[in-house]
């Protein structure tokens, strides 16, 4: 196949575009899942919460402006086809450059700083990028602002074997339980279940880009993420932690093979304020 | 559920006595933005003896780090941020005179013990509801702290923002009660 030439000023248009419509206008699989949760709960004080994120929702949409005022960290990921050569500033500035302008003129909260001095830069970057190689000459990206409600009660465990299935139950649902209201419930619920430290993690966070409530095609795991979602919902947490049946909207559980010495488990909790837009070049 | 009481800031003792876990309220008047950074200021300046940018006394602070408003708005997206990070900081400011607090997520026993001492109420905002919260927001001005950006200490006027009691300063809490009320066991 022929090479194809990207000019990465594209990129950042693109990323741009993605940060603003992602912040501003929820996916309809979200708006389904929020239908579902205020028909499905019992709690009055939740069905109440479910009204204020529809209404939130439509505001933010008509009004264009930012759906929580935590527009988060950009997390980008870009996969590449390996046909592609990129031309212009490089790739990751390309994204930097999209995700400040995108915040700038979305008017959306500049939440980055330095780690050490807590000085904000004003822009929101740097963006979290995560490249990904394959075949063909396109060019798929995903931005999922991400908030640090739920990202603060997120976490990672490297089990034992022996802990086996029964261990990754507790540890996930314990998760959501002792995160209560922080993560801003009804969450989503991103597990990671293999690989090592980081690649747990990765997945995890991968698991968010799937259509809210969309199950694994693998059957085994499917069955998982219903049993899962099952239980987290009987620990009455509910809409914001209020009290109800709606703790949470979906679980979505990804899997690497990992060690023979090991069970690495991650956690990555998704708020019920999920953006996430792709496009494809 | 009854429906929301509007209430009109700032609070009097007698007025937080009358609010009971899980009242919806509606939010009118003044109320005051501080998260992480604004409050390890102040705590500094109590340290020091020196006078704070507002007086506390009878006020509600709003946990929020708003997004900037666009044309024509007093604030862009203001929903509250999770309130365990101001747990150290809290009783010293409802030991001179803080009534009353709006964020999200469970506080600490010690918050929780000096709101009953203190007679202050905690109120929770809906999470990430913050294009609805800032319909109610009418005027914000900065008032302290410019250089912390969304953190600066702002004062904001309020009409009718929506919030709902957790702990009310008899000791009850929303969060432990709803949940055991809501959960399945066995
Ligand atoms: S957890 Fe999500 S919805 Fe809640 S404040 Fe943070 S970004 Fe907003």
């Amino acid at each position: 196949m022929a090479i194809r030439e990207i000019d990465t000023a594209l990129i950042t248009r693109t990323v741009k575009q993605l940060c603003i419509e992602a912040t501003t206008v929820l996916n309809p699989d979200v708006l389904e899942a929020y239908a579902q949760g205020l028909a499905q709960e019992v709690s009055p004080q939740g069905k109440d919460v479910f009204k204020q994120l529809i209404d939130n929702a439509r505001i933010a949409r008509q009004e264009s402006i930012s759906l929580c005022q935590d527009a988060g960290m950009a997390v980008v990921f870009i996969e590449i086809g390996q046909d592609v050569h990129f031309a212009g500033l490089d790739l990751t500035a390309a994204v930097n450059e999209g995700v400040r302008q995108g915040y700038a003129d979305g008017f959306l909260r500049p939440s980055t700083l330095d780690p050490i001095s807590r000085e904000n830069y004003g822009d929101n970057t740097p963006a979290i990028v995560h490249l990904d190689m394959g075949p063909g000459n396109q060019v798929r990206i995903h931005v999922l602002p991400k908030g640090f409600g739920g990202e603060n009660m997120s976490r990672v465990v490297l089990f034992h074997p022996g802990a086996g299935l029964e261990g990754v139950r507790e540890f996930v649902i314990n998760r959501v339980r002792e995160a209560g209201a922080n993560p801003c419930p009804p969450v989503i619920v991103g597990v990671g279940i293999g690989g090592n430290f980081e690649k747990c993690a990765l997945i995890a966070k991968k698991s968010l880009l799937r259509p809210v409530g969309q199950r694994h095609p693998d059957a085994v795991i499917a069955k998982l993420e219903q049993e899962f979602l099952r239980d987290i919902n009987r620990t009455g947490i509910g809409p914001q932690g209020l009290g109800g049946r709606i703790t949470a909207l979906a679980v979505h559980i990804e899997t690497y093979p990992t060690h023979i010495g090991s069970l690495p488990v991650a956690v990555n909790l998704q708020c019920h304020s999920h953006r996430c837009k792709s496009a494809v070049l | 559920m009854d429906a929301p009481v509007r209430i009109q800031t700032p609070l009097s003792e007698h007025g937080v006595m009358q609010l009971k876990m899980g009242d919806r309220v509606l939010l009118n008047g003044t109320i005051f933005t501080a998260r992480d950074a604004a409050h390890k200021r102040l705590i500094e300046l109590i340290h020091q003896g020196k006078d704070l940018p507002f007086d506390l006394r009878g006020n509600i602070i709003y946990y929020v780090g708003p997004a900037p408003p666009k044309p024509g708005m007093a604030l862009g997206s203001a929903g509250p941020t999770s309130s365990y990070r101001m747990d150290p900081y809290t009783p010293a400011l409802l030991d001179r005179g803080l009534k009353g607090m709006i964020g999200k997520g469970q506080r600490g026993p010690e918050v929780v013990h000096s709101m009953q001492t203190n007679r202050a109420v905690y109120f929770a905002a809906t999470g990430g509801a913050g294009a609805l919260l800032s319909m109610a927001i009418k005027a914000s001005q900065t008032i302290a702290y410019e250089d912390l950006g969304p953190e600066a200490i702002r004062r904001l006027t309020v009409v009718d923002l929506p919030v709902i009691v957790v702990n009310d300063c008899h000791g009850n809490d929303l969060y432990t009660i709803g949940r055991r009320q809501f959960e399945i066991t066995a």
